[in-house]
């Protein structure tokens, strides 16, 4: 289900996946954790978003017992022993295994083709040459060439005190395999209804795409792919699951993480004002405008989308800047809250201390012990 | 039936839906009054309890513990002996709020989402609160009354035909695109959730406007409107219109009429009905 | 500003054979042939001429012949005089040029690439004229199997299943989407009554159903649904047999349309909903539909609409993607996909477009039909396609390749007079087909265009009833997505892998 790069042609690429979601995303922002039951019944009230060929989950605050440690997440298409045998080994000679389990699944929930489903928690062993990367970078080679280089195997999950789960089925299918409202708590969760048209059965295709504690839901299709992929291509991002989230979720790891840009900055590379709305800004902000969309012009992100993309202490949601898909925001006392749909929101909360929709391309910035979710006040309806 | 097919198609719509009579406990019908709780009701069986009850002489519907639910009065559209409900919301209720409604009055007791009044023919829909994106997209015919904000692409493409005549009345303000390729109806735009002073938010008002009129009350750059829209003077019968309008949003939602008139309204029209005339090589 | 292009036909009068009746005169929309009472001479103006052959074909005494003008540049493969002409015109006036028609660019046709294949020895043929040859069709989804109650006797069987609604359709060839608006009340009332007559389908297009029809027509009508939402009641949807759902069209894939004010009369007005001589703007997207769970949207919409009786379908023009697509749309909830290729026609569209974007329906079919199956979702909706039928060799081909039934419009027009001049969008038809004057549409009488129009989905039906014959199938059903019966002569291997067929004589 995976694809080798061909340096020979693009030609035989294979197509993206084209899709279209149900997105919602909660956190406290004092920081205390809570159950799944939140993100699943919010998911399950936008039902009709999503067509039963993918759901999933980001948890964080999830492993305080090691959250020094990265938490590998690993599916084994067909339960590949084989394929198992190799990541074992392969993690062994890279890493220190602190500890590492099979994650207790239910049989019974309605989901497709389970894999079987391994979590590791690791810590770095660099040797040699490995030594001038970061922790952060060398996970992310690490991860890179399982996902490439052993067949069947797929690591879903690579951050520190988070983690991904996800599948095929309903949310509520992926939540109830997962036992999400029984086994965990954390203090943040974004989740995800997949409407996909292409790689119906590969669990590794459904949301939220991650990697290191960087996850993104994403809902529409970015026309401008193309564009964005052969761009990140050459700063060393390959995009091997070819979805448009997985070109979001490295064009934020690139900005945000390797460059050091803002939120409120990358925003407005994805999602640049239009001219006519620069030409009446005042000089400075002209100049930046200009200069952003100059630079960054491969990283426009054109066309329908709405993103949720979250990271330890930090969730936005943001729209392109024609707005062509929906996002709402609300909040009641320490919750902060994302989604496709207001009253997904209601049906976990139905009083609420504020209930807001962004200006298209402008971010909601939920950030802990912040009350920066209420910048996009401003602009909002 | 179990299917054996490999990725096959589960319904996210109709998967799980009861048929009617399981799913009458949900209503409780009083004469002429009915109540139907909605908190475990999927989308299609909140229109056939209201289906049913427009089929049994019912005429007020309240619907309450509302989360979500889709094209809430859409179903109704029943020729012979075309009854006509009024459904009270209570709660959220979901996208295409009254889709294709076919002259029934629904009021909502909070906030509606996108596609409130989408291709809507006739009837009457006001909200106490505010309303997503798209509202009164391709509206045909009856009215809208939006207490609060509106999103993205309000009034989009409304028409209008001789006598028949939609309207829409917004309490607060929009977003982009507001009034995108009108074709016809009557928008007034009161800007009551604004600070004095402050401009109006959307950008792109009116832009491939072709008829119909939009009144605007407030502040508004002229950037911010769109190369197909202009503005004219206002007439007597424009005000005439205002008021009647403004008169009925202030009754349905407790405002004080005569703070609104005093502030400044402008009149938007297209300045063709062929904007797009010029661009083609016969 | 003095035009430096050339004309386009030249007129060619035999003086001996014209008696100055002036029917040319008459008949000419143009303004191209006029007569001069003191000189007695007719003469013409060739600026104007668009080839459409109608004073040829009513001239009494055939003086008269319209053929290609002569006069050309020097030849160029390069730049060739359409080129030329085009760049001229652009330089007069500025504009996006606009065209009629479908595609009319050499790109493969692979209809006539592929052959179908006939009984012999091992497998006898069927005589249709004699034995019954059965091509009725039914457009909507299937259930994956049948749940039955069958009594000890196995006399008494109920089906217990809860079917989904069917349309059926006598053979497999329905009328394409030509709105009222972009043809003529008298042509699209003819399609009406064809489809009434030999009960098949024709399909609105994005302009209304005027309420004259609806009773009478509304049963063999497919109304659509467009961005333009022109004419959207509940009764309109009501009244129909299956509604359509229009993402894009084959000769104007992505972007929408804008009927000319001046073609909107007041009965247009009134079927749209859009004052008198105002632009009908059809925006490109339907505004409610940004992405496909937006579609599935506005599928269940009119599911509630019309309280599940009738089947949607969402029609989309052929691109790239086009498989996973159709893939998105049945587990959108449609009933039905159609799909309109690369050579699907139009009423007006920019030339640019039309002859540079999509890809071919045979293509787009047999990818469509196969990912869809691959999928096990083949019989979740039925799959209509568009866009250059020429025939019923086509059609059998398509059906071959997995359709399950055709929609054609360039062949229905043609029928009713058309010859494909190219200049629908100017809205001067003399055939009185893409035309809202009355004088023009008063030409075509519909008791006679429709008859022209039953003519013609008859001779097909029969010729179908032979080929099937001849492969030895009694049934439709029997050809469809049997792409045994097919073979390809002259393709590439990767076009041969597309159309999942063999070459000839494998």
């Amino acid at each position: 289900m995976r694809f080798e790069i061909n340096r020979e042609s693009e030609r035989h690429l294979p197509d993206k996946d084209l899709q279209a979601c149900g997105l919602f995303g909660v956190m406290n922002i004092e920081g205390k954790r809570f159950g799944g039951e939140m993100a699943i019944k919010a998911i399950v009230n936008m039902r009709a978003r999503g067509n039963g060929l993918g759901g999933g989950y980001a948890v964080y605050g999830l492993y305080p017992e090691y959250k020094d440690y990265y938490a590998m997440h690993i599916m084994f298409q067909d339960r590949n022993m084989d394929a198992k045998k190799k990541v074992d080994e392969f993690l062994s000679r890279n890493f220190d295994i602190v500890y590492d389990e099979e994650i207790p699944t239910n049989p019974e929930a309605r989901v497709m083709y389970p894999p079987l489903v391994w979590r590791y928690f690791v810590a770095p062993k660099k040797k040699g040459e490995d030594a001038k990367f970061s922790d952060d970078d060398y996970v992310v080679a690490k991860v890179m060439h399982i996902n490439t280089s052993i067949e069947d195997a797929y690591v879903f999950s690579s951050g520190k005190d988070m983690g991904v789960f996800k599948g095929v089925g309903f949310p509520e299918d992926v939540a109830e395999f997962f036992m999400l409202d029984e086994l965990y708590e954390g203090y943040m969760w974004t989740v995800h209804s997949r409407f996909p048209t292409n790689t119906p059965g590969w669990w590794g295709g459904a949301h939220p795409f991650s990697i290191l504690d960087w996850t993104v839901v994403h809902n529409g299709e970015i026309s401008s792919y193309g564009t964005n992929r052969r761009f990140l291509e050459m700063h060393g991002y390959y995009c091997t699951l070819f979805t448009d989230t997985e070109v979001m979720a490295y064009a934020v790891d690139l900005l945000m993480r390797r460059q050091g840009l803002p939120i409120e900055i990358v925003s407005k590379i994805f999602a640049a004002p239009m001219w006519d709305l620069i030409e009446n800004m005042d000089e400075k902000k002209k100049k930046l405008y200009t200069t952003l969309r100059m630079v960054y012009a491969p990283l426009l992100i054109n066309g329908p989308f709405t993103v949720i993309v979250a990271h330890h202490g930090e969730m936005f949601g943001i729209t392109d800047r024609i707005r062509l898909r929906p996002i709402t925001a609300g909040a009641r006392g320490d919750l902060v809250f994302l989604s496709s749909e207001e009253a997904a929101i209601r049906a976990v909360s139905p009083k609420l201390d504020l209930a807001w929709t962004p200006r298209g391309g402008e971010p909601v910035v939920v950030r802990l012990k912040r009350k920066d979710h209420l910048m996009s006040l401003k602009e909002s309806v | 039936m179990v299917s054996s097919l490999k990725f096959s198609l589960r319904d996210m719509f109709l998967e799980g839906v009861r048929p009617l009579e399981k799913i009458l406990g949900y209503i409780e019908v009083k004469g002429e009054e009915a109540v139907i709780d909605a908190s475990e009701l999927k989308h299609k069986e909140v229109n056939d309890l209201l289906r049913y009850t427009a089929l049994n002489k019912v005429k007020k519907v309240e619907v309450i513990n509302v989360v979500g639910q889709r094209y809430i009065g859409t179903r109704l559209h029943i020729p012979n002996p075309s009854p006509r409900l009024e459904i009270h919301i209570k709660g959220t209720p979901g996208n295409d709020l009254g889709a294709f409604l076919d002259g029934h009055r629904i009021i909502v007791h909070g906030n509606a989402q996108d596609g409130v009044g989408n291709t809507m023919d006739d009837g009457e829909i006001v909200v106490h609160g505010r309303a997503g994106d798209v509202v009164a997209m391709s509206m045909r015919g009856g009215r809208i009354y939006i207490r609060d904000n509106v999103g993205y692409r309000t009034a989009i493409h409304m028409k209008e035909y001789v006598g028949k005549i939609p309207v829409l009345v917004i309490g607060g303000t929009a977003q982009d695109f507001f009034g995108e390729y009108m074709a016809g109806g009557r928008v007034i735009l009161l800007g009551l959730s604004l600070k004095e002073g402050e401009k109006h938010k959307a950008h792109y008002i009116g832009t491939g406007m072709h008829g119909g009129v939009i009144y605007l009350r407030g502040r508004v750059e002229k950037y911010q409107l769109g190369k197909e829209v202009g503005i004219v003077d206002m007439e007597e019968e424009d005000w005439k219109f205002i008021e009647e309008q403004v008169r009925r949003y202030c009754t349905y939602f407790n405002r004080d009429m005569d703070k609104i008139m005093e502030g400044n309204f402008l009149k938007l029209v297209p300045v063709s009905k062929r904007p797009y005339g010029k661009i083609y090589a016969y | 500003m003095k035009t430096y292009m050339l004309p386009e036909f030249i007129i060619e009068r035999s003086d001996e054979r014209c008696i100055r009746c002036r029917v040319c005169e008459r008949q000419c929309a143009q303004e191209g042939h006029w007569y001069d009472e003191e000189l007695d001479v007719m003469f013409h103006n060739e600026e104007t001429c668009i080839g459409c052959q109608r004073c040829v074909v009513f001239c009494p005494t055939r003086a008269l012949s319209v053929r290609p003008h002569p006069s050309t540049y020097r030849p160029n493969a390069n730049w060739t005089r359409e080129k030329l002409q085009d760049l001229k015109k652009q330089a007069e006036t500025g504009g996006v040029i606009l065209t009629g028609s479908g595609n009319d660019k050499p790109y493969r046709i692979y209809w006539d690439h592929l052959v179908l294949n006939a009984s012999q020895v091992t497998n006898p043929s069927i005589d249709p004229l004699r034995e019954p040859m059965e091509l009725r069709t039914f457009l909507g989804r299937k259930p994956d199997g049948l749940d039955l109650k069958v009594s000890e006797d196995y006399e008494d069987v109920e089906i217990r299943s809860e079917l989904y609604p069917n349309v059926m359709i006598e053979t497999p060839i329905v009328f394409s989407a030509m709105s009222y608006g972009a043809i003529s009340y008298n042509a699209f009332k003819s399609l009406a009554m064809a489809a009434k007559e030999f009960g098949t389908l024709f399909n609105t297009g994005e302009g209304g159903l005027p309420k004259s029809m609806r009773e009478e027509f509304g049963q063999n009508t497919i109304v659509q649904v467009a961005s333009g939402r022109f004419g959207v009641d509940p009764e309109y949807l009501n009244v129909s047999a299956v509604m359509e759902i229009k993402i894009g069209q084959g000769a104007k894939p992505g972007i929408g349309g804008h009927l000319p004010g001046e073609k909107v009369s007041i009965n247009i007005s009134e079927t749209r909903m859009i004052p008198e001589g105002t632009d009908a703007l059809s925006p490109a997207p339907q505004h409610d539909i940004y992405s496909i769970e937006d579609l599935s949207m506005l599928i269940y919409a009119l599911k509630e609409a019309t309280n599940y009786e009738k089947p949607v379908s969402v029609k989309i023009a052929a691109v790239h993607n086009v498989a996973a697509i159709a893939s998105g749309i049945v587990r959108a909830g449609a009933d039905i996909v159609a799909i309109d290729g690369l050579r699907g026609g139009t009423g007006a569209a920019p030339k640019i477009i039309r002859d540079n974007v999509g890809i071919p329906i045979e293509l787009a079919l047999a990818a469509v039909d196969r990912r869809l199956r691959e999928e096990g979702i083949r019989h979740k909706a039925s799959i209509l396609v568009a866009g250059g039928f020429r025939n019923s060799g086509d059609v059998i081909k398509a059906i071959a390749l997995g359709a399950d039934a055709v929609y054609i419009g360039t062949p229905a027009l043609v029928a009713m007079g058309c010859t494909l001049c190219q200049k629908c969008y100017t809205g001067k038809c003399a055939w009185g087909i893409c035309t809202q004057d009355p004088y023009l549409t008063r030409r075509l009488n519909p008791e006679i265009a429709s008859r022209r129009l039953v003519n013609l989905l008859r001779g097909w039906s029969h010729e179908i009833k032979e080929m099937l014959g001849g492969m030895g199938i009694n049934a439709i059903e029997s050809l469809r997505g049997n792409r045994d019966h097919l073979r390809g002569v002259g393709l590439e291997e990767w076009e041969l892998n597309v159309l999942g067929v063999k070459g000839a004589g494998e």
